[in-house]
């Protein structure tokens, strides 16, 4: 949850969502802003289509609990990046927001499918 | 979210500035990569990224803390607001600063002088033991700031007393700590054994004064230092007790030094060094008071017992009454003042806050002062709350047009609240900067003269607090309102109704009620000012029957000469020989009692055997006495070195004596007696001369019938004579030649000199006080009103633009706009002033009191006071007027 902001509802599921997807990238190995948002768009299939200027404020949020931190670094091409990296304290919350992922996937479909 | 961050946050604005710069370099160089033109690349890359201000925007908003950053942006705003408007900041500032800073100042003085508890152990333990005497029968000598009690009835009282667990009497006197030359003053207390004790002070240094010190015939007494003497003149030094000090010629031994807060009894007073009651006949030998009955000095205070109270000493006091009165009996009394003596009776009063003649004095004059500046508040509070509306008012289109835009309506309120919480906050800041600077001039003020006033002022922070509350409240209440009012309305409305040729009425009659409110309390303050202001021109303009201008007083203490009675007059007469000589004096003459010095020697006069009416003011002068005085000789001769103690006893009096007493006949060669009791034997004057009326005790004082008597024929029965001296070189020119030529006559002689001028200074404080703070306020109120009412107009002014742009285009002249604008503001004076009548009539009965030779509806003082202010806020309003009528028609036109 935020602590502050005005965004609504829908935006606070797909924040939560977007959180959660950064922390699945970064448990993979430390990646620039760049490289993340195009991670996601690539391993959804481009179904999920960020506009990737979100990624950052999403960034400062993690990084603000700690969750994640950060590092200057060189990218690939050669050019300075901000990298971000998994924290100990970030992999906890990955594996517990993950199994509440799961439960709400197996909640929603248990309502959306009954007959299954 | 890290505090690290909140104050960090530009730095990590650029950081991240930096970061979204990275990504669109990757993500450029990956689209020229796959084959773009730089220009699509830069633009797809844009794109994808989104909003680049709006990602630090959000980011930015993350690292603060929403509400004390908006305020601080608020504050920021408000202040670059006020810096675009130097005037009215600098107006709201001052009126606050003026109006908060005053009240301080005052109200601290009247609680120093009269709510302030004394600095003694239970204080509200304490009540003071008073004789409830009629206006006859208290006769004898006074001396002392507060002759109460004489001692013969103070050792009775210490005696028989049941109601307090202690009791303890006190009295003020005069020592010198010269050896020769010129008088060096200490302040000196008489106290009784049980003084200190009772008192509960404890010693700094040493022991306090005990019990076994004050016992009858006390040969060695000791000296207790005040804690500020003892720094001020021994320089803190700790092993002063042991050693001596030397009071008015006589040693006596420190025994030791008081702790830092007690400052004595009296407020207003300090003392320097505290005796015995007992060494009263050490310093005033033979004319010691200890014996006489009818020389009343002391003062007694005493602590209730527990569970007793002020009620129950009354009636034990009451019960002994009788009893102490008929043994203390003076003998010398006349019958119809020892029936009264007899009939009185002891009573106690509650004296917590200590005893004070200072309080006497000044508690008028300080109140009224309380509620001149209470006025001066509430004037404040009423030109803030005009400027905050017109300010408000003006930004009317500003705001409608931020509301318009989305700005929401919450933060608009803030916005003009924190710029009203800002003006109040450097306005009382200013103002306690005002009440620290006006209260030591205050103490400066009243302690001009010959007496040094001590006050012990401490800052309160709480009366300045509740000023700059009910002050800023009102700078909030005014700023808020019409913010409020403005953001309810439809921005539409508000944008179409500020260019309208109509007027809104409602918010108007606010302002107008509140000018006219103004004018009345300026009026009020106004028509103090100049009834204070012509009661103090009428006290140094009236006549006292002497020209003080160039007369010095010379007193002397020849005490440790130690001259015996019969050859006192001897050596008098050769001092004033001496003075005489001095270059620079015109002429010197001995004198008993130095006018307006506050003394009186009156007596009850016996003409051709009858017992006259009233008292008759008596004093000793020596020869050429009036010619020194200026006073005029009406008929007969002034005294002469031929009046001597070989020739028949003499007086003149002056010209109300013979009309009250020798009415119809030549006074010239009548004779007249004092009257006095049983036993003494009243000599036989003869009127010589006949002088002018002359003020005697006080300037304020009605004349009073006095009789002069020559100093040469009355026998010197104490050592410290007076001489004046009348100079055209002024007191520096002859001091130093008149210290001199004493010094001849013995070297132990000390002296003291003050100038006539200088004692009807002292004596006007009060009244100078009164108008110089009354004119003070009363000119920052009629400045304060004559803004507002500048204000008010120059509003309506710029709201009628259009309708005073249609009136000229359709034929109206400039005249007949300055009229109209002019008319409209004299209305609202018309009625401000007579509102102002009624309240400053009332408001000088009540200080009528301090008032002199004028009543409180005094006409011309309440005309010229009226006049004045009109005169002023006509031209306030005219300046406006003026303006208005100067615009061309088509641009006034144009504007709507």
């Amino acid at each position: 949850m935020p602590k502050r902001g005005r965004a609504p509802m829908q935006g606070e599921l797909l924040q939560g969502t977007l959180d959660l997807l950064i922390l699945r990238t970064l448990a993979i190995g430390p990646a620039h802003g760049h490289t993340i948002a195009h991670a996601i768009e690539r391993q959804s299939d481009e179904v999920l289509q960020v506009e990737h200027g979100s990624l950052y404020p999403a960034l400062h949020r993690l990084e603000d609990r700690e969750w994640i931190a950060s590092f200057w670094g060189t990218s690939e091409n050669n050019r300075r990046a901000r990298y971000y990296r998994l924290t100990p304290r970030g992999r906890q919350q990955l594996s517990a927001q993950t199994t509440r992922w799961d439960e709400l996937v197996r909640a929603v479909n248990r309502i959306l499918r009954p007959a299954d | 979210m890290g505090w690290t961050r909140f104050f960090r946050r530009r730095y990590w604005d650029e950081e991240r500035a930096r970061e979204l710069q990275a990504y669109l370099d990757e993500e450029i160089a990956e689209n020229i990569a796959r084959g773009m033109t730089p220009h699509d690349a830069a633009r797809a890359a844009h794109r994808k990224l989104g909003n680049v201000t709006r990602i630090r925007e959000d980011i930015y908003r993350m690292n603060t803390i929403g509400f004390l950053e908006s305020v601080w942006q608020d504050l920021r705003y408000g202040g670059r607001l006020l810096h675009r408007n130097p005037t009215f900041a600098i107006v709201a500032i001052l009126t606050l600063a003026l109006g908060t800073g005053a009240n301080a100042a005052i109200f601290q003085l009247v609680d120093a002088v009269r709510l302030r508890s004394l600095p003694v152990k239970n204080p509200g333990e304490l009540a003071e033991i008073v004789v409830q005497a009629g206006d006859r029968g208290r006769t004898g000598a006074f001396t002392g700031r507060r002759p109460m009690l004489t001692n013969a009835l103070w050792e009775r009282i210490r005696d028989r007393q049941q109601s307090f667990s202690s009791v303890m009497a006190w009295s003020n006197a005069g020592f010198d700590l010269a050896t020769g030359g010129e008088t060096r003053p200490a302040e000196g207390l008489l106290v009784s054994g049980g003084f200190f004790d009772g008192l509960g002070i404890r010693p700094m240094l040493g022991r306090l004064l005990a019990r076994a010190d004050d016992v009858r015939g006390c040969s060695a007494p000791g000296a207790v230092l005040s804690y500020s003497f003892w720094r001020r003149e021994y320089d803190s030094d700790p092993s002063i007790v042991g050693r001596t000090i030397l009071l008015s010629g006589h040693r006596l031994d420190i025994v030791g030094v008081s702790e830092p807060t007690f400052f004595g009894v009296e407020v207003g007073r300090s003392f320097d060094v505290a005796v015995p009651i007992c060494s009263d006949p050490i310093f005033r030998a033979e004319r010691h008071r200890l014996d006489a009955s009818d020389a009343w000095f002391l003062a007694a205070l005493g602590r209730l017992k527990p569970g007793r109270t002020v009620d129950d000493a009354k009636s034990d006091l009451r019960s002994m009454s009788a009893a102490i009165f008929r043994e203390t009996l003076p003998a010398r009394y006349v019958p119809e003042d020892e029936q009264a003596y007899l009939n009185f009776v002891l009573t106690a009063e509650s004296s917590s806050t200590g005893v004070s003649t200072l309080r006497r004095t000044y508690s008028t004059p300080l109140w009224v002062l309380m509620g001149v500046t209470a006025v001066v508040l509430l004037i404040t509070c009423a030109n803030l709350a005009n400027l905050m509306l017109a300010r408000a008012t003006a930004r009317e289109r500003e705001v409608s047009v931020r509301l318009a835009i989305g700005a929401p309506r919450r933060r608009i309120v803030r916005q003009m609240l924190s710029e009203s919480l800002l003006l109040a906050l450097i306005g009382s800041a200013a103002g306690l900067l005002v009440a620290r600077w006006l209260s030591a001039s205050l103490v400066r003020f009243l302690s001009t003269g010959q007496t040094r006033l001590f006050l012990d002022l401490e800052f309160d922070w709480r009366i300045f607090a509740f000023t700059a509350i009910v002050a800023g409240m009102a700078c909030l209440a005014f700023g808020l309102a019409p913010a409020l009012r403005v953001t309810a309305s439809a921005p539409a409305t508000t944008m179409l109704g500020t260019r309208g040729a109509s007027d809104t009425r409602e918010r108007f009659t606010v302002r107008r009620a509140l000018v006219v409110a103004q004018v009345a309390l300026s009026l009020v303050l106004l028509v103090g000012a100049l009834l204070f202001g012509r009661s103090l021109r009428n006290l140094m303009t009236l006549d006292p029957g002497f020209r003080s201008n160039g007369v010095i007083i010379v007193d002397m203490d020849a005490r440790r000469t130690s001259v015996p009675v019969e050859s006192r007059r001897a050596m008098f007469d050769s001092i004033v020989q001496r003075i005489a000589a001095v270059p620079g004096v015109t002429s010197a003459a001995e004198v008993f009692i130095a006018p307006i010095s506050g003394s009186v020697w009156n007596e009850r006069i016996v003409i051709d055997g009858k017992v006259q009416d009233g008292m008759v003011n008596f004093n000793g002068a020596g020869a050429g006495f009036f010619r020194t005085l200026g006073t005029t000789l009406v008929s007969g001769r002034e005294f002469t070195d031929r009046d001597t103690t070989n020739t028949p006893r003499v007086a003149i009096v002056n010209e109300l004596f013979v009309k009250k007493y020798l009415a119809g006949s030549s006074p010239l060669g009548r004779t007249f007696q004092p009257r006095y009791g049983p036993g003494a034997v009243a000599p036989v004057f003869t009127i010589v001369g006949v002088v002018a009326d002359t003020k005697y005790r006080t300037l304020r004082e009605e004349l009073t019938p006095i009789a002069y008597v020559a100093a040469a024929q009355e026998t010197p029965d104490d050592l410290m004579p007076s001489v004046i001296v009348r100079s055209a070189v002024g007191l520096a020119g002859v001091a130093p030649g008149i210290t001199n030529a004493l010094r001849e006559v013995h070297p132990s002689i000390t002296v003291s000199f003050t100038t006539l001028d200088g004692i009807l200074q002292t004596s006007m404080t009060s009244e100078r006080l009164m108008a110089a703070l009354s004119g003070f306020f009363g000119g920052l109120a009629v400045l304060i009103a004559t803004i507002g009412l500048y204000g008010v107009m120059s509003y309506m002014v710029a709201r009628r633009r259009m309708e005073i742009g249609i009136r000229m285009a359709l034929g109206a002249d400039r005249a007949a706009v300055v009229r109209m604008v002019v008319g409209d503001a004299a209305r609202l004076l018309g009625a401000g002033l007579l509102v102002g009548i009624v309240l400053s009539v009332a408001g000088a009965r009540t200080a009528r009191s301090l008032l002199y030779g004028l009543e409180p509806w005094d006409p011309t003082t309440l005309a010229a006071g009226a006049a004045a202010l009109a005169i002023v806020a006509l031209v306030a309003s005219w300046w406006p007027a003026n303006r208005a009528s100067h615009v061309p028609p088509t641009a006034a036109l144009h504007e709507g």
